[in-house]
């Protein structure tokens, strides 16, 4: 024995009882850094000098940010897996993880709005970033609308695992033209980057804050693996036996 | 195991396949094919045509008829139509065939089937992207571009619809046979060309700052060469798919 045997876990019987196993760990990770987290941001870090208290969400948008876009290429990855071993369990995960990442998506976009009212003065400007934030939004419901209009849950998996590869080489290319695009329309009337450097105390809670996102992504993806995994084993023996048990 | 088998026994299948069916011999034969239909179902061309024209048209009736406005709008205007217009008109690419059996026949052919989807690729593109680009002049003239913007204009649509006909074809294959397909058809393939109108339209307004238009149309045009590259083989692993 040379170690654990990782294919073991490529099978739904198998790797089941290891996701009920981990699920509670990783919610408890992300329940205590979440919670050191918050606590920093909102008593410790000191009020910005510029923005005053509203720069206190991005301790929230931020990691946001980065995990949906995280999300998508994970997502990208498990389908490309899926697609040449053509394993089930590929296409599962990637489909669990699809909700949580338009989730983070979502309170990116949202959370951005509410940061840019009263620091920008708008909820909405056409900067880069929101913008193709915007379109990776549409990129995660194409993504589970395709998946959701196909019955054949095999054909599904195969047909959104390519949109899925489709789209995340398409994701720099909608990046850089939109952050072309943007500076020829508007200039630098809005710059995000010019931000002073960071107080290390915010850094230091922006990273435990991203560090619990992460934890509650894998949560969050395991508890809905075993969802579709019952879902889509539901004739096979040994969920039968899981019932009865 | 099973997948490496599969792999062999598809290998194996395409193999003699090369010799003595080329691939463009394919592509000229499925492009001679579809724009033979093309050519007989010229009706329903002509109503995608309409539609572009409308759709254009609608624009000055809900912004008003300021002529500064018009001419600001005017390119984007343009192009959005045009995006439209494609997507309307991108059913027809495989849902016909897909529906009287001739794309299975296809995709059991000995021709390599990402070779006879580019030739399908390439007769829609003549069909219903190439009048678009021969149209927007005339479209451009009540918008108030001049004739050098209505040039770029055109020039900017002909490398830029190849692209959305291309993408578009990966699109109409994924949602071949698939509960409301069209509209699903535009949640994907909208997001994806959104790069395509901005380089697109941001010609003209290059050209209206004042600068060159060339790095946009190297763009596109490096856009195109990449989707003739990898669109047709995406758009075939997709009508496998929806074969199986």
């Amino acid at each position: 024995m040379t170690g654990i045997n990782w294919f073991k876990y490529s099978a739904p019987s198998a790797f089941y009882p290891l996701a009920v196993r981990s699920v509670p760990w990783f919610a408890a990770i992300a329940a205590v850094l979440a919670a050191i987290g918050l606590y920093l941001g909102f008593a410790v870090a000191p009020t910005d000098a510029q923005q005053g208290e509203a720069y206190r969400i991005i301790f929230i948008h931020v990691p946001a940010a980065w995990m949906s876009m995280f999300i998508y290429v994970v997502m990208a990855g498990w389908c490309a897996l899926s697609l040449v071993f053509n394993t089930r369990l590929s296409a599962m995960m990637a489909q669990a993880l699809a909700p949580t990442g338009a989730w983070f998506t979502f309170i990116a976009l949202w959370t951005g709005a509410f940061w840019g009212k009263p620091t920008w003065g708008t909820y909405w400007a056409w900067d880069a970033r929101m913008t193709s934030e915007l379109i990776l939004l549409f990129l995660y419901f194409g993504y589970i609308a395709l998946r959701n209009a196909i019955d054949d849950p095999r054909r599904a998996d195969r047909a959104s695992a390519l949109l899925a590869l489709v789209g995340v080489v398409n994701v720099p290319i909608i990046y850089f033209s939109v952050k072309w695009w943007n500076t020829l329309h508007q200039g630098a009337s809005v710059s995000v980057t010019a931000a002073p450097t960071m107080a290390k105390i915010m850094l230091v809670t922006m990273l435990i804050m991203a560090l619990a996102a992460w934890a509650y992504t894998i949560a969050v993806a395991l508890k809905r693996v075993q969802a579709i995994i019952l879902e889509r084993e539901r004739n096979a023996g040994w969920v039968g036996a899981l019932a009865t048990a | 195991m099973s997948a490496v088998g599969d792999a062999a026994e598809r290998a194996l299948e395409t193999a003699p396949a090369a010799s003595p069916f080329g691939a463009w011999q394919a592509v000229a034969w499925s492009l001679a094919r579809d724009l033979r239909i093309a050519v007989r179902t010229r009706a329903e061309l002509g109503v995608q045509l309409l539609f572009y024209v409308i759709v254009i048209m609608l624009f000055p009736l809900s912004v008003g008829p300021e002529p500064a406005l018009l001419r600001a709008i005017g390119p984007g205007v343009a192009w959005v139509a045009a995006l439209l217009a494609v997507l309307l008109s991108l059913p027809r690419l495989f849902a016909a065939d897909f529906a009287d059996g001739s794309l299975e026949q296809m995709g059991a052919s000995a021709f390599p089937l990402p070779a006879l989807i580019t030739g399908k690729v390439a007769a829609h593109w003549i069909a219903t992207g190439a009048p678009l680009v021969l149209l927007s002049p005339v479209l451009a003239l009540p918008f108030g571009l001049s004739g050098e913007e209505s040039a770029i204009l055109a020039l900017g649509l002909l490398l830029g619809t190849g692209i959305l006909s291309l993408l578009g074809a990966i699109g109409a294959a994924l949602t071949l046979g698939v509960r409301g397909g069209g509209a699903l058809l535009a949640l994907l393939v909208l997001p994806l060309s959104a790069p395509v109108l901005i380089f697109g339209a941001g010609a003209v307004d290059a050209v209206r700052a004042g600068l060159s238009p060339w790095p946009q149309f190297s763009l596109l045009a490096a856009g195109l060469l990449l989707a003739i590259v990898g669109a047709p083989f995406a758009a075939s692993a997709a009508v496998r798919i929806a074969l199986d």
